[in-house]
């Protein structure tokens, strides 16, 4: 039987610049677009020697939804919607970004309730985030079971969230000049019983996975990453704190009223998987801290969820520009608008973390197992949509 | 009329008639208990992830896994384009076949044997090796880069853990003095204390993790490890296909089970129960710990595999053997 390659399977344009390397002893395979360990349609195009990656390059591009392009052919207030979907895991931090781009640029006051009811669902939203990463991290190193915990606890927040937000995934919560609804009294306590509930759920995850020594082997010293590396291709959030790089916006630019509460960034110097996923674990429970003080604000915090002179619907951005970053749970959230007084915005520019993480991947998987550099890709925590925007 | 008097009027020998029975009625199970064995991972796997499992389907969801398999037999069977047909078809059969003969000759009862035979455990190490020859098979016959990988980690895999395996029941045989399982079950007693898993503690540990590794269950499930390598050695297989070499899995948690309750575990004997109750009892025991296993651990990594049976399980193999001869020539 003949083994001829098929050439109308030959691949497309990136696979046949790829398979222009020197050496006809290696395999290129394609992982992805469909592949269970690329969290949707990344395309990673590998070269292996053996199991060992010789070289590894993202094809990005799959699911580009040109949501910068939305943002500058519509009133700025329909450009909400959008916010909820580009990271569908971290909604909140994204709504957050675009609020506060849009309020420096227009001049909107925030009142103070507004400010505790936007941290109470950006932090919220952080916590679900880190718990469906850290299911989604563990069904890529192959243990099945902790996604199903993780989601379990996330549908608490879910339920809890639903209710002022009216949504469970696609959060589109904010307003310019304050949040879309209040909460009612009943909230604050309900949000003190899941803090609790979920820092006595932590043990349990450290007994059954963290401490887990297979789990250990397969992320310690794994895709070990220098600060200089992080600082070369930008990469924000845990994936810096895991390599020793305290940058977090909610403390090195702090906007809302981060400066109020009592919390610490975690870091962690070792720079590989394991510090990656124990960073966020600390996060997690750095975010309870803060939800169970601004539980404690919420009663006393006055003005109202949203500004009575917030802008109207049809708001049209003053002439200027802007800039605003928020810490999402995957890094840096950077939103850029800039405006000539129109009815549209001149230019939306969003800046995705996930998009410099991700750029690390292939500096990163050179010279490891196949089954490593699945577990460097896991330990990124990337969100493919927000990657292609 | 008895089995005997059948034979001769049939005019086949005995020990041919008997097996022929032996095989269909061993069929018969297998294929029952694999379907009942997928319903009950998925309800080991659903209760141990705070959900239920199926339950929709007949009485507890029992029927689940016979609606699988009429969707399995409905599906077309797709050769891929640019592999090798006759040996990616040879491949599930491959897998499939031994597990008969592999529990021929282990006895379930005081006299329920299917095929008694003084070399059982050199019949069922010997076809055990087959297994490896069906992944490699696939993972060839399929045209496929994943499957490749899937099957070189399957080689690689089954070579290195069939020698502690082997040896781990060689310290057994050298403590019985034969290779018949039924002999090795007589030995034993009805108490926990009087089995040999009691006296080769070390060696039944052994047993068990390559036991789980050779059948490729998680937490050693490379082969086919479907966050790496999509689905592995069975990528390309649909319907039955796959079909096969998933009842093939389940009907190789069986066999080892099996085994390891005959060689360890005081196969049929109990007290207070009948011996097929005990038998049964025990290698469900043994497989509901495999499944444990699979719903609790993350998967190895292949060189932290390989470094496992080369560098602990083999040299730990090795002196048990050594410790064990000694002992027994000593007594």
């Amino acid at each position: 039987m003949s083994r001829a390659p098929l050439p109308e399977l030959d691949g497309d344009f990136y696979t046949r610049r790829f398979e222009a390397g020197p050496d006809p002893e290696t395999l290129v395979i394609n992982m992805g677009p469909q592949h269970p360990s690329t969290h949707g349609v990344l395309r990673i195009v590998c070269e292996l020697d053996g199991e060992y990656i010789r070289r590894a390059e993202p094809v990005l591009g799959y699911i580009h939804r040109m949501h910068e392009k939305m943002g500058e052919s519509r009133p700025v207030n329909m450009f909400w919607p959008n916010m909820g979907r580009v990271d569908y895991l971290h909604a909140m931090g994204w709504n957050h970004s675009f609020a506060l781009a849009a309020e420096r640029l227009g001049g909107v006051e925030v009142p103070e309730r507004a400010e505790v009811l936007r941290v109470i669902a950006t932090e919220l939203n952080r916590v679900t985030s880190h718990l469906l990463w850290w299911g989604a991290y563990l069904l890529d190193l192959g243990a099945f079971t902790p996604i199903m915990y993780a989601f379990a606890d996330r549908e608490i927040v879910m339920d809890l969230m639903q209710v002022p937000t009216g949504s469970r995934l696609t959060y589109c919560y904010f307003r310019f000049g304050g949040v879309s609804a209040d909460v009612d009294e009943t909230f604050a306590g309900k949000l003190l019983d899941y803090v609790k509930y979920q820092r006595g759920r932590f043990p349990m995850y450290r007994d059954l996975v963290t401490d887990n020594v297979i789990l250990r082997g397969r992320c310690e010293k794994i895709g070990p990453i220098a600060p200089d590396m992080i600082r070369r291709y930008g990469a924000t959030g845990p994936v810096a704190r895991g390599s020793g790089i305290p940058y977090d916006c909610r403390r090195r630019e702090t906007y809302s009223i981060y400066d109020r509460f009592d919390f610490v960034v975690p870091t962690r110097t070792e720079g590989d998987a394991m510090a990656r996923y124990l960073v966020r674990m600390a996060e997690m429970e750095q975010s309870l801290r803060i939800l169970e003080q601004a539980a404690a604000m919420l009663p006393k915090a006055a003005g109202g969820h949203v500004n009575p002179k917030a802008p109207k619907p049809n708001w049209k951005l003053p002439a200027g520009e802007a800039y605003a970053a928020t810490e999402g749970a995957r890094g840096k959230i950077g939103v850029y608008l800039a405006s000539d007084g129109g009815k549209n915005p001149y230019r939306i520019k969003l800046r995705a973390p996930g998009f410099s993480n991700l750029s690390l991947f292939a500096e990163l998987a050179q010279g490891t197992l196949l089954a490593d550099a699945v577990s460097i890709l896991g330990s990124l925590d990337l969100v493919i949509p927000e990657i292609d925007r | 009329m008895n089995l005997h008097t059948l034979a001769q009027s049939l005019g086949v020998a005995l020990p041919l008639a008997q097996m022929v029975i032996g095989l269909v009625a061993l069929a018969a199970f297998v294929g029952v208990n694999a379907v009942l064995l997928v319903w009950m991972e998925r309800k080991v796997a659903g209760h141990f992830q705070r959900r239920p499992g199926p339950y929709e389907v007949g009485p507890w969801g029992l029927l689940q896994t016979v609606a699988d398999a009429v969707k399995l037999v409905g599906k077309q069977l797709f050769t891929p384009p640019g592999g090798d047909r006759t040996l990616f078809w040879a491949a599930p059969f491959t897998a499939f076949l031994p597990v008969f003969v592999m529990l021929l000759p282990l006895p379930w009862g005081r006299a329920l044997i299917a095929y008694p035979l003084n070399l059982g455990i050199l019949l069922v190490l010997s076809f055990a090796g087959l297994n490896v020859l069906a992944l490699c098979l696939a993972g060839w016959g399929s045209n496929n880069k994943w499957a490749l990988i899937g099957a070189a980690r399957a080689v690689a895999q089954s070579v290195a853990y069939e020698i502690p395996l082997l040896l781990a029941v060689l310290a057994v045989v050298f403590m019985t003095g034969s290779l018949d399982f039924a002999a090795i079950v007589q030995i034993q007693g009805d108490m926990p204390w009087q089995w040999l898993g009691a006296t080769q503690p070390l060696a039944f540990v052994i047993y068990v993790v390559c036991a789980v590794a050779e059948t490729n269950r998680a937490p050693f499930d490379l082969p086919e490890a479907e966050s790496e390598l999509t689905a592995g050695f069975h990528t390309e297989y649909s319907g039955m296909g796959f079909g096969l070499f998933f009842l093939a899995e389940y009907a190789n948690m069986i066999v080892v089970s099996a085994v390891a309750t005959s060689l360890f575990l005081g196969g049929w004997k109990g007290p207070v129960l009948p011996g097929p109750w005990w038998f049964l009892l025990k290698v469900y025991a043994l497989i509901f710990l495999i499944m444990w296993f699979r719903w609790t651990y993350p998967r190895t990594r292949f060189d932290q595999l390989l470094n496992l049976a080369w560098k602990w399980l083999i040299p730990l193999a090795l002196a048990n053997l050594l410790v064990t001869a000694v002992l027994v020539k000593l007594a």
